[in-house]
């Protein structure tokens, strides 16, 4: 049976979004970081938002069940936001479950049945200990069959590095290049968890000769990346700071039918392409240096916007593990397999570069409170193609933007595509 | 026996190594599967596989869960997890023994492996892990 093209029943407009700050905070549970969320986009909406016209909730998050012993909080954020009585949801697919409740968002209103949408995402991960974290966060990959192996989630992301590596003849120091580059971004925001890892070196430096331990001296960044106490292996090859840290956070988004976007602002982003797919446990896929959900969603994408990868001026890309921003600049086209690695090493993803990837500092130094991350990324979109981001803005204009949000290895993916006309 | 989660366990218990296949396709699965994912198949049987293989992805993890730290593994004493692509096309991942898991640089993909087995817990607990040699 041949399929018809894939396309969104009617325009969809971003017209507002915002983000708490990420990082961890002890006095803030995930109601709290989204209320923090959601004051900020209310003051982003140009033309003010009335929160009587928010029509449906839709929350991204990963495991409040197991992080904070807290099942059904759609209607939660929806108490708390003063959004009651619209219908709430919750979507879950680990760390895409803010990506797919955009998605979800954008299918809603493409339907028709809802005009103005907010879309969240929210996480509440740091106040447990690190090992209890690794616990849950290994639930999202198969516990029947990937856990028994011993596998953490670094494991598996370690794992397609390994085979990366072997298939294209990347290195570690390739992979750690990543990492220097997304926290001099995450340098530059506000919002995020960490800074440079020179300024980490600096504050490192500082602590040692406040307390009178011996001073270490690095001579550069990647002299502190290769250093095995500074940055330690977690799951070889990806060491410490090849890792997103546990975070906190939450994030969100306003979405209206394009037909009355000009209500909320002159100034709307408009989502024109969307795409998901779904993919087996790691070790029934046929590529193992790739993710082929994530190239599945971005076709689905590039096909219903009618553009192409080299059209994509900007993206934010689910880089929770330095190797996955790797395969994610394949996956959606904007190197050929095998080269990400080297564009990366030789800039080509700097801000400055000729494809910015993670402006915002991504999930490595922005921080991955794993539900919010796929909605904290239209944040940054959002910011960059209005002129609104500050001292990371980038030197180009960027009419094309794109989101890319994975869960676990891969078995989940969603990419979306921003338009600003 | 039907093909199950908890079938395919007993039988690794019993230090056997059993995938699916299907009747229709000829497709082999590993873990075991009751309906063929390749042609949808439900008429699919029990088939035993040789256990060799080789290495296809691999870590050494330093920071492990709660399994494994019961085990005795550390920072200081990591083990080694991987992929392995069997003779008879499926992959699947299981713990690598008799690699150096302090040396990763030593340890590569290609390596041919075969089957083996880790015993853990006690009493009622015990339960039995895929592994791999090298
Ligand atoms: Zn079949």
């Amino acid at each position: 049976m041949p399929t018809r093209k894939r396309k969104l029943g009617r325009g969809v407009a971003l017209v507002g979004a915002g983000m708490s700050k990420f990082g961890a905070f002890k006095d803030k549970n995930s109601r709290e970081l989204m209320v923090e969320a959601y004051q900020e986009l209310q003051k982003n909406v140009d033309k003010g938002l009335n929160p009587k016209d928010i029509q449906a909730l839709y929350e991204g998050n990963g495991s409040s069940d197991l992080f904070e012993n807290q099942i059904h909080t759609a209607p939660i954020m929806a108490s708390w936001l003063g959004l009651v009585p619209i219908a709430a949801t919750r979507v879950e697919d680990a760390c895409a479950s803010g990506g797919v409740a955009l998605r979800q968002g954008v299918i809603a209103i493409a339907s028709g049945l809802y005009d103005v949408v907010l879309v969240t995402g929210v996480e509440k991960m740091a106040d447990l200990p690190t090992d209890k974290v690794t616990d849950i966060l290994a639930a999202a990959s198969d516990v029947v069959y990937e856990a028994p192996a011993g596998f953490t989630f670094p494991g598996l992301y370690a794992a397609m590095a390994t085979a990366y590596m072997a298939k294209y003849g990347a290195t570690p120091e390739d992979f750690m290049r990543v990492g220097i580059k997304n926290h001099s971004n995450g340098a530059l925001n506000p919002k995020a968890q960490f800074g440079s890892i020179s300024d980490l070196m600096k504050s490192r430096v500082a602590r040692a000769k406040e307390k009178g331990q011996p001073v270490p001296t690095w001579k550069d960044e990647m002299d502190f990346m290769r250093d095995p106490a500074a940055n330690p292996v977690v799951a070889w090859p990806m060491r410490l700071f090849d890792c997103s840290p546990i975070s906190d956070g939450a994030a969100c988004a306003l979405l209206v039918a394009e037909d009355i976007a000009r209500n909320f602002t002159d100034e709307p982003i408009h989502i024109i392409g969307s795409g998901q797919a779904s993919d087996h446990a790691l070790h029934e896929r046929a590529s193992l240096s790739s993710v082929y959900a994530a190239q599945l969603a971005g076709r689905e994408a590039y096909e219903m916007a009618g553009v192409k990868p080299a059209d994509i001026r900007i993206a934010e890309v689910h880089d929770c593990f330095t190797i996955a921003e790797v395969m994610a600049t394949e996956d959606l086209g904007f190197f050929a397999p095998g080269k990400g690695a080297a564009c990366a090493s030789e800039g080509y993803t700097k801000r400055d570069g000729p494809k910015p990837i993670n402006t915002s500092g991504g999930l490595k130094s922005k921080g991955h409170p794993v539900g919010a991350s796929g909605v904290g990324q239209v944040v940054e979109v959002w910011s960059q193609m209005r002129k609104k981001a500050g001292p990371r803005q980038v030197p180009v204009d960027v009419p094309l933007a794109l989101t890319h949000n994975v869960g676990a290895t891969g078995g989940t993916c969603a990419v979306h595509i921003f338009e600003r006309r | 026996m039907e093909i199950t989660s908890a079938a395919f366990q007993q039988l690794l218990n019993q230090k056997k190594l059993m995938g699916s296949k299907c009747k229709k396709c000829g497709a082999i699965h590993l873990p075991p599967r009751p309906l063929c994912p390749e042609c949808g198949g439900s008429d699919v049987e029990w088939t035993a596989l040789k256990g060799k293989g080789k290495l296809v992805a691999f870590t050494t993890i330093h920071v492990g869960p709660t399994l494994m730290t019961q085990a005795g593994y550390d920072r200081k004493n990591p083990y080694c997890s991987g992929i392995v692509q069997l003779d008879e096309g499926p992959k699947v991942s299981a713990r690598i023994l008799n690699v150096e898991a302090q040396n990763p640089v030593g340890i590569k993909v290609g390596t041919p492996v075969t089957i083996d087995f880790v015993e853990q817990g006690q009493g009622e607990s015990k339960r039995t892990f895929l592994a791999f040699r090298a």
